[in-house]
């Protein structure tokens, strides 16, 4: 058989493709979530979750720790069972969009002492394209490659993945979930722990996907480059607290509500908003519309 | 060599058995259940037992599905424990271990008082007895190992992925928990295969033995499970022809004894992760140190010869006597590094002199750079007192990039002198130097 050339990944395969909303009915969201509480044994960890994302945004999913951010993002990939509610990816449960949707799990989650390659790991994420009992072929090798290189990461294909830092192996991971080639990505936590150049690479990289129309839904924790890296917030504390644009959701008030008396962050926080704020002037409220 | 029926018999039985526990144990090592393994063993001990006083036969069949229904059963109930109590996997595994290897021991004694149980021969089932192994039991093995080997071949995409990020593997739809109890399954199979010929108490030895001694020689899960296969194989192939040749010498022990001598011939010497080579690349990085060092005394030795300013001392010569009183290291050290950086062109000698090449004086004044950027760093930013700071500075000479440091001198704005008030020499002018 003869390999056809890699695809650019950040061209939509047809399959994932659907047809603008006509006029007058509302876009279908990137993802919605209604009513949905989650517990681990006894202990509820979401409480009432109802949340809709638009699709072609930056999103972050912001609170303090234990607020179930990760959870969240679990629940939408239905890897956590829900107590009540439900999640939809684009008008349908996950189990039928999964091919939609690129999964960035936390670094930490695996053990990078694993014998395997940089670009066996990247290839894996098209082991959902590529079905049951079969191999990969060249073409998905060259796919994986073709994603390394959009992180910069080309150089290292054949490296053992203990030797990357973790900066790399971030991107590693990312490189992966763009070889799934979705409409969506979830990320856990994409910047934490990462240098300043893979931190770069990897808003670049955001910034790219969100220019081709895909949605990034990514749990964050530093609030001082919310403002800076994403267009719309989630704010967190086992409820949900408010979701939003950036510039009319991520306020002062909204993050007292968030994070209670931890009075550091917040600080920080407001002071990274109102140095953004002096340097572009106050946010237009016309230029988005208010979005719940 | 002539083997006889029975040694032939072990022959096969041993390296089947190697082969499959060294295949699902580089899984199972990777997974972190080695423990699970040793478990699965002990629990299968009271499953033969009850199938004997059940059926009062000793052919393989009954015997082997008692074993793996046991097994299975102990399994479960491991999984059952973590998921439904607050008890934790590694207390869980060592409960039920104890649990069912203390009943197989009392149905154990209680088949040995039967009038016919000094013929059952089931105490074999503790340490293994590779002679007992009848054409009947290897028909069953090679058909439970066929099927192992078919199953991880077909999957083997499917179980690298689940092995690695069981996390992304759910998330890409492949039923996660489905494929976890099919792994522990073809565990339970591996060890009921292999109780007969090694028993209950060193079975364990068979999956993680050559699985560890593999990972050490590769970085591929593919080649670790061929290789993990062969060294258990070839194992098998040793230990049984040893018990043939050797009398009254058991085959079990003696296979686990070979896999062990690979495992730690694999951890001293396998390229890369071996204890040698981490030997050896640390004697590479304490020799690069002391070379550096030598470079930079040698630099200070100018410098001090000529006022000390800057570095000017490219043309003073160092005497032997003065660079061993610098640091107290032996003649022998000296000469070697002495004779490295000659070799590279850093260094001449002229009869018990030394002195910097243009290109010495470059490479020492890099080292010189690193460190006197680093005490500014620490004294500037750490806000650390002056005379702390040397010490520091001596270590991280040494592991500082050349980016890194370039880095370091913007951020701190381009000093000229570090806190003891000498001069750090600029890149540019070090590099001018060595071309004027």
């Amino acid at each position: 058989m003869a390999s056809t050339p890699a695809r650019d990944p950040f061209v939509l395969a047809e399959e994932r493709r659907v047809e603008p909303a006509p006029a007058g009915v509302p876009p279908l969201p990137a993802v919605e979530v209604h009513d949905l509480t989650v517990a681990y044994r006894t202990q509820p960890v979401l409480w009432d979750i109802d949340l809709q994302l638009p699709e072609g945004k930056l999103i972050a999913i912001v609170g303090p720790n234990g607020a179930g951010k990760s959870t969240l993002l679990k629940a939408m990939l239905g890897l956590v069972p829900p107590v009540t509610g439900w999640v939809q990816i684009f008008g349908e449960p996950y189990a039928r969009r999964r091919s939609w949707v690129g999964y960035v799990p936390q670094r930490e989650s695996v053990d990078w002492d694993f014998p395997t390659s940089a670009l066996d790991v990247v290839t894996m994420g098209v082991y959902g394209r590529v079905g049951w009992f079969r191999r990969p072929g060249r073409h998905h090798r060259e796919a994986a490659l073709a994603c390394l290189d959009k992180v910069g990461m080309r150089d290292f294909a054949h490296r053992q993945i203990s030797q990357l830092s973790g900066g790399q192996q971030q991107r590693v991971f990312l490189a992966r979930a763009l070889a799934q080639e979705a409409r969506l990505y979830l990320m856990d936590e994409p910047f934490a722990g990462v240098d300043a150049t893979t931190e770069r690479a990897i808003l670049t990289l955001l910034k790219d996907l969100r220019s081709h129309g895909r949605t990034v839904v990514a749990v964050h924790h530093d609030l001082q480059t919310v403002a800076e890296y994403f267009d719309h917030v989630v704010l967190l504390n086992m409820r949900l607290v408010a979701a939003g644009p950036v510039a009319t959701t991520f306020t002062p008030e909204n993050l007292q509500r968030t994070y209670g008396g931890r009075l550091t962050a917040l600080t920080q926080a407001t002071e990274a908003l109102l140095q953004k704020r002096s340097v572009e002037g106050p946010p237009n409220p016309g230029q988005e519309p208010p979005w719940s | 060599m002539e083997l006889s029926f029975t040694a032939r018999n072990v022959l096969i039985g041993a390296t089947l058995l190697g082969g499959l526990g060294g295949m699902l144990g580089s899984f199972a090592l990777l997974r972190r259940q080695s423990l699970l393994g040793d478990a699965l063993a002990h629990a299968a001990l009271p499953g033969v037992c009850i199938a004997f006083l059940l059926t009062g036969s000793k052919s393989p069949l009954p015997l082997f599905t008692g074993a793996l229904a046991a097994g299975l059963a102990g399994a479960l109930l491991i999984l059952a424990t973590v998921r439904w109590s607050r008890i934790k996997e590694d207390s869980a595994i060592g409960i039920i271990l104890s649990v069912f290897f203390g009943i197989g021991i009392v149905l154990l004694t209680y088949i040995q008082k039967l009038p016919a149980g000094n013929q059952s021969g089931l105490d074999k089932y503790l340490f293994g007895q590779a002679a007992t192994l009848v054409v009947e039991d290897l028909q069953v093995m090679a058909v439970l190992g066929a099927i192992v080997l078919a199953v991880v071949l077909a999957l083997f995409k499917e179980l690298k992925l689940l092995t690695f990020d069981s996390g992304f593997a759910a998330s890409i739809g492949l039923p996660v928990r489905r494929l976890e109890v099919l792994m522990t399954l073809l565990l339970v199979v591996v060890v009921v295969v292999g109780l007969q010929t090694v028993g209950v108490v060193l079975i364990v030895a068979t999956l993680i033995t050559p699985a560890a001694a593999a990972r050490q020689w590769t970085d591929r899960l593919g080649a670790m499970v061929a290789l993990s296969a062969g060294i258990g194989a070839a194992a098998g192939v040793v230990g049984s022809l040893a018990s043939a040749t050797v009398p009254r010498l058991p085959t079990g022990p003696v296979i686990v004894v070979v896999s062990s001598t690979v495992l730690i011939l694999s951890l001293l010497f396998a390229p890369g992760r071996g204890l040698l080579w981490g030997l050896l690349r640390e004697r590479q990085v304490a020799s690069r140190i002391r070379r550096e060092n030598l470079l930079k005394d040698l630099y200070r030795l100018g410098e001090s010869g000529e006022g000390g300013d800057g570095g000017d001392g490219e043309d003073s010569w160092a005497s032997w006597p003065d660079l061993m009183g610098v640091r107290g290291q032996s003649g022998g050290e000296l000469e070697r590094s002495v004779r490295r950086l000659i070799a590279a062109g850093l260094l001449e000698r002229r009869g018990d002199s030394l002195r910097l090449t243009p290109a010495g004086l470059e490479a020492a004044g890099n080292v010189v750079r690193k460190h006197r950027l680093w005490e500014v760093y620490l004294t500037r930013r750490l806000d650390l007192a002056v005379d702390h700071v040397h010490r520091d500075a001596e270590a991280m000479e040494h592991a500082l990039s050349d980016e890194a440091v370039d880095h370091l001198e913007e951020i701190l704005g381009h000093p000229e002198v570090d806190p003891h008030g000498r001069a750090i020499p600029p890149r540019r002018q070090l590099r001018e130097r060595r071309t004027a």
